[in-house]
């Protein structure tokens, strides 16, 4: 029994880390490689180290793997948002067949501060009071 | 068939497979970002692999290198992209 459901598991993340494998070099755009990497690999190591937790049956080794899914549930959102905001900011192109960009001009070029309302928008609007007066 | 031979002739040539061409995105990456994206999914895939190769040879302890490869990893991203950051705003 113990040993349908580790080849069970094991095979799902097999499949899930080659899925991310493909669409790293697949995926057209910085930004959906960054997505593949953190959605598919997260699940298939999760599945791995899950596997191997019903393998050995033993506190210790069930505890380190519950600590290492939780690390890395934890850390890979804020890597990729850091690595996809630094893209952003050194002029990575978005894909062309991509629809929103919903960053485009709330960010400050300068200081890298995000913004709710558009910053062109109130540069103009400072300028035509300005002119006004 | 046991599951050990299972694991080591089904599941980890899948897993060096899909390394090896995680690696050619690695060579070709256009920009910088896609090889820190890369170098992180190889070592994301690598804790799989000992997670794995743990099981075929029965042996626990390679888990303890597995969490602190996690670790490594996630201190090379944040790294790189903050001193990627950094030499874009002084240029």
């Amino acid at each position: 029994m113990t040993d349908i459901l580790i080849i069970i598991l094991s095979t799902a993340g097999a499949l899930f880390s080659l899925l991310a494998a493909i669409g790293i070099i697949r995926m057209p755009d910085t930004y959906l490689r960054i997505s593949v990497n953190t959605k598919a690999a997260t699940l298939g190591v999760g599945l791995m180290l899950g596997s191997a937790a019903i393998f050995f049956q033993d506190f210790a080794v069930t505890t380190r793997v519950q600590a290492i899914i939780i690390f890395i549930l934890l850390t890979a959102p804020v890597g990729a948002h850091l690595i996809g905001r630094t893209s952003y900011f050194t002029g990575n192109k978005l894909w062309k067949g991509s629809v929103v960009d919903d960053l485009k001009g709330k960010y400050n070029i300068k200081s890298h501060e995000l913004q709710s309302k558009n910053v062109d928008d109130e540069r103009k609007k400072r300028h035509i009071e300005r002119t006004d007066q | 068939m046991s599951t050990q031979v299972y694991l080591q002739y089904v599941i980890i040539p899948i897993l060096i497979l899909s390394e090896l061409m995680v690696f050619v995105r690695f060579l070709k990456g256009p920009s910088v970002i896609d090889r820190v994206v890369a170098l992180d999914l190889i070592v994301t895939i690598g804790i799989g692999i000992i997670s794995i190769y743990s099981m075929i040879t029965d042996t626990s302890n390679f888990l303890d290198i597995a969490m602190i490869l996690a670790l490594i990893a996630f201190l090379g991203t944040v790294a790189f992209s903050y001193y990627l950051e950094k030499r874009n705003k002084n240029d």
